[in-house]
């Protein structure tokens, strides 16, 4: 058994908040530069520029890439041969998120009781961990702070098989239809299918992990990717909203074997600050 | 063809007959932030005929809740906030006065009648591009709602404060037409 101390945890995750927060991946900033080639509209150009300087600006001021810093989403990998010591698991990684967003200057957009109360929690804490039981003895952390706006266009449906992949593909691109200019676009969608209810949501969160230059590993679900993308940018809600070609950054699958009964079929909206930065222990 | 135009608040409605959807606006002078929940007090305040915190007469709402401001600056990062959260409280504001609405996303008929009545406008702030944008900030102050956190109003002194104007006194809308011209 190797041995990791909670004080790890709490300082890998607070640099990570901070980091995540402030470097876009190079992987977005690329395809923004690319996409902004081919773009039509020259106020959906102009919006791109203002995009691409603003992430230029986030790193040469130490300030986020934007101002809603979102929920700390936090994705543990975690080495069945670990042995965690000194303190709380989950405790650690919430006090990470406590000291990165105070030491950052990042927001704190956690309210507490969803519906009655909303009061804020004034840490953004609690982050929302997930935990895999992995092979090996070490941790693999990652964070992914969400916003709201991109959060609030996303949806499962529980669709039938007789749907097929076109009823799949129509959902899809009827749900970014119907999201327009709200969730900041440039998007990056991902899309989860299967599994059940819950784990087809978690699927299209986790697809959003994927680097935007790696195809899909599963050629077929490659293709459907970039018919879904193509589908999308011809929508023609452009950057903002604001009209143009380039709607979307990406669509990103993740599929998982499903009950006879069910077509699980969930859409996580991510904006263009398609933010996360991840640590090995 | 697009236009820049230069806004000094408090907006007179004759300084906005002329913007047209597409128009670059840049703003200089004093505006207040408002979301969701600084909104519900605002609304609440004036169905019960009380007074706003700040006189609402041609003046701006900026969508926004800010992320702390680090040493040194006049506010932390500072981008528009989704406007669509706003639309069931905007209309009681602009019969208040309100002039200008700054956010991002498309509004509701109810808002977009509104504007066309009071003769103001709602101009699109680019989301996401939150340095940007509070660098266009030299001041900010809280002024009302503290309890609220990243919520709370605060009143901003701005120095040409980049937007494009999304709706119109006319009632023409950027977010119908973008996607019309733009649509396959």
């Amino acid at each position: 058994m190797r041995e990791i101390h909670v004080d790890e945890i709490i300082s890998s995750v607070k640099k990570l908040s901070i980091k995540a927060n402030y470097y876009l991946g190079q992987d977005v900033i690329d395809k923004m530069k690319s996409m902004k080639e081919t773009e039509e509209s020259e106020t959906a150009k102009e919006v791109m520029d203002i995009l691409l300087q603003n992430y230029e600006m986030a790193v040469k001021e130490q300030m986020p890439i934007c101002q809603d810093t979102g929920v700390a989403v936090i994705f543990v990998e975690l080495g069945q041969d670990v042995h965690i010591v000194g303190g709380d698991f989950v405790e650690s990684i919430n006090e990470g998120v406590r000291q990165g967003y105070k030491d950052g200057f990042l927001r704190k957009s956690m309210v507490d009781d969803p519906v009655i109360d909303r009061k804020n929690t004034t840490d953004n804490t609690p982050a929302i961990i997930y935990t895999d039981i992995v092979p090996g003895d070490k941790i693999r952390i990652t964070l992914a702070p969400k916003g709201g706006g991109a959060e609030n266009m996303s949806e499962v449906k529980m669709m039938k098989a007789a749907d097929g992949l076109e009823g799949v593909i129509d959902f899809v691109v009827d749900r970014i239809k119907r999201s327009g200019g709200n969730p900041c676009p440039p998007i990056v969608v991902g899309v989860g299918l299967g599994g059940n209810f819950e784990q087809s949501a978690l699927l299209a969160k986790k697809s959003l992990l994927r680097n935007l230059n790696d195809p899909n590993p599963d050629p077929k679900w490659d293709k459907v990717e970039k018919d879904i993308l193509a589908k999308i940018n011809d929508l023609g809600i452009g950057p903002q909203g604001l009209g143009g070609r380039t709607t979307a950054l990406a669509v990103h699958i993740l599929t998982k074997p499903c009950h006879i009964a069910s077509m699980p079929v969930a859409v996580n909206v991510q904006c263009h600050a398609a933010r996360h930065k991840s640590i090995t222990l | 063809m697009a236009k820049t135009v230069y806004l000094n608040t408090p907006i007179d409605s004759n300084d906005l007959i002329d913007l047209q959807t597409g128009d670059k606006v840049y703003i200089t002078g004093t505006i207040y932030t408002a979301r969701d929940a600084a909104h519900k007090r605002l609304v609440a305040l004036l169905d019960e005929g009380k007074e706003l915190p700040f006189d609402p007469n041609g003046q701006v709402i900026y969508y926004v809740g800010p992320a702390p401001t680090p040493p040194g600056k006049a506010i932390g990062s500072a981008g528009p906030t989704t406007s669509y959260r706003m639309d069931p409280y905007a209309p009681a504001l602009l019969d208040a006065g309100i002039k200008a609405m700054i956010g991002k996303g498309p509004r509701d008929v109810s808002v977009k009648d509104s504007m066309v009545k009071n003769k103001a406008v709602y101009l699109a702030a680019i989301g996401g591009a939150a340095v940007v944008v509070a660098n266009s900030i030299t001041k900010a102050e809280i002024i009302a709602y503290e309890d609220l956190g990243a919520e709370a109003i605060r009143k901003l002194e701005v120095k040409e404060f980049p937007c494009i104007v999304a709706n119109d006194v006319n009632g023409n809308d950027i977010y119908d037409e973008g996607v019309k011209k733009y649509q396959r």
